[in-house]
């Protein structure tokens, strides 16, 4: 059970309060858990990454266990505290304005 | 009981305005979708409370939503816009090719009999058309693909397609145009296209009267009689009586003929508004003074109209989708402001009042007349 947090407006959009939680068959991957969101949501699909190309949406980022996998691969493993569920894989748009 | 409606989409979200017929008193609801781009919203004329809503975002891409209920509750649909085919390329800012690259779709214009049926001007520049409520969308490629798509450069803005006008009395003809290639038509349901750009004089492109190139900002036409176009160009404003074919400058005794915004009055084809603006270096009224501008003889000949606009230290800009007008009896004509107001004339532009003051900046305005 891997644990997102989304930001605010996409939470809204998707009329989700809090965490979701997705589950992954197969390897725990960034494309995985992608995946498996927006099977849960498809209204998220083109919102986190790009309907044709799937690479991430270029203002958004990925953090999780205070490092930064906005630039792993789609295919490298989530880290082990992700896949156990003990800390969140966070999906954060990035700050704007001046 | 008759009615209006008002569809305002702005920088932060969408607002819907409504009011009876005597248009005095508004009552306003939003923001929908709030923190989202709105670029435009329009119903459907088949039926009314069928509404499409363009929703964007720099961090989350595009969304289309869809009320079936007039603008209370509404429903993504399909968001994907796939060029069709191998894209190609445009021309970038500095002449250069550049990949077409879907960022937005700037309006949406329901068709004028099936509320299932709908067309999106995106950028860059493409039309896209859903059958099915907007379940799904396809390109009508034959416009990009064009012999000249690949000249195509964008304005300011974006490479947008802005403008989709259907013409009432023929349903394979319909007019679009683009900042900054120009306008275009087609006669085959969107099959072939052909610019429609003869007449048009822009002193920024190498030849100023070049096939394509131009930044038209904005087209309109009255509904009986779509032969007739009217033109507000980045400079200039034009009029065609052959439906594009040739076009003729009526800009006249305008302050400046530069702006976005044009629109024809519902009942009398030959009465035009414009909202002139000082400059395209400097996007707001001339003077600080915002006026309307009408030409009851299809142009060259033009009035300010005033009467309860801001005439001192006003800087605002008037985009171009955010001009619109009702069908009532006395003709409702409505603009809203890069500076969050929207503004209303219930008799066809002689006195005008704030219908609302403090919305965030105002990139569209589309009205529809409720009986």
């Amino acid at each position: 059970m891997i644990r997102v947090v989304l930001p605010s407006h996409l939470k809204k959009h998707a009329s989700i309060n809090g965490e979701v939680t997705v589950e992954i068959e197969g390897p725990a991957t960034q494309r995985a858990l992608l995946d498996a969101l927006e099977k849960t949501y498809p209204i998220l699909r083109g919102t986190i990454r790009d309907q044709g190309t799937q690479k991430r949406r270029p203002f958004l980022r990925f953090f999780a266990c205070q490092r930064d996998l906005s630039h792993d691969a789609p295919d490298a493993l989530l880290p082990d505290d992700v896949v156990r569920g003990t800390q969140p894989f966070l999906i954060v748009g990035a700050i704007a304005g001046g | 009981m008759t009615s209006v409606r008002l569809l305002v989409g702005t920088r932060k979200g969408a607002f819907v305005l409504t009011a009876d017929g005597s248009r005095k008193n508004w009552d306003v609801s939003g923001p929908h979708f709030a923190g989202w781009e709105i670029y435009h919203l329009k119903g459907s004329p088949a039926d009314p409370n069928r509404i499409y809503a363009s929703q964007s975002s720099g961090w989350f891409g595009q969304q289309i939503q869809r009320s079936d209920d007039g603008g209370k509750t509404w429903n993504a649909v399909d968001n994907t816009f796939a060029y069709d085919g191998v894209p190609g390329t445009h021309q970038w800012y500095d002449g250069t090719p550049h990949p077409w690259e879907f960022k937005r779709v700037w309006h949406i214009e329901p068709s004028l009999t099936d509320p299932d049926m709908v067309y999106a001007g995106v950028e860059d520049a493409a039309l896209f058309q859903s059958k099915d409520g907007g379940k799904s969308w396809a390109e009508l490629a034959g416009l990009r693909g064009h012999g000249s798509g690949p000249h195509w450069q964008p304005g300011a803005g974006g490479m947008c397609l802005h403008t989709i006008l259907l013409d009432p009395k023929d349903p394979q003809r319909m007019f679009i145009a683009i900042s900054a290639a120009g306008a275009f038509r087609t006669d085959d349901g969107g099959a072939t296209w052909r610019p429609i750009n003869r007449g048009l004089r822009s002193e920024f492109m190498p030849d100023p009267t070049a096939e394509v190139g131009h930044c038209v900002h904005r087209l309109a036409m009255h509904p009986t009689r779509p032969e007739v176009l009217y033109m507000q160009k980045h400079w200039d404003v034009m009029r065609s009586d052959d439906a594009g074919n040739s076009w003729r400058e009526v800009s006249g005794n305008l302050p400046t003929d530069f702006g976005f915004v044009i629109d024809v009055h519902a009942h009398e084809p030959e009465t035009i508004y414009v909202v002139p603006i000082k400059s395209d270096a400097e996007h707001f009224p001339v003077d600080g003074q915002l006026q309307v501008w009408r030409s009851k003889t299809g142009g060259n000949d033009w009035e300010a109209l005033t009467n309860g606009l801001p005439q001192s230290n006003c800087y605002v800009n008037v985009l171009r989708d955010a001009m619109c007008v009702d069908t009532l009896d006395s003709c409702g004509v409505y603009f809203g402001t890069t500076g969050g107001q929207v503004y209303g004339s219930a008799d066809a532009g002689e006195t005008w009042s704030t219908i609302v003051r403090d919305l965030p900046a105002v990139l569209s305005v589309e009205v529809q007349t409720l009986t």
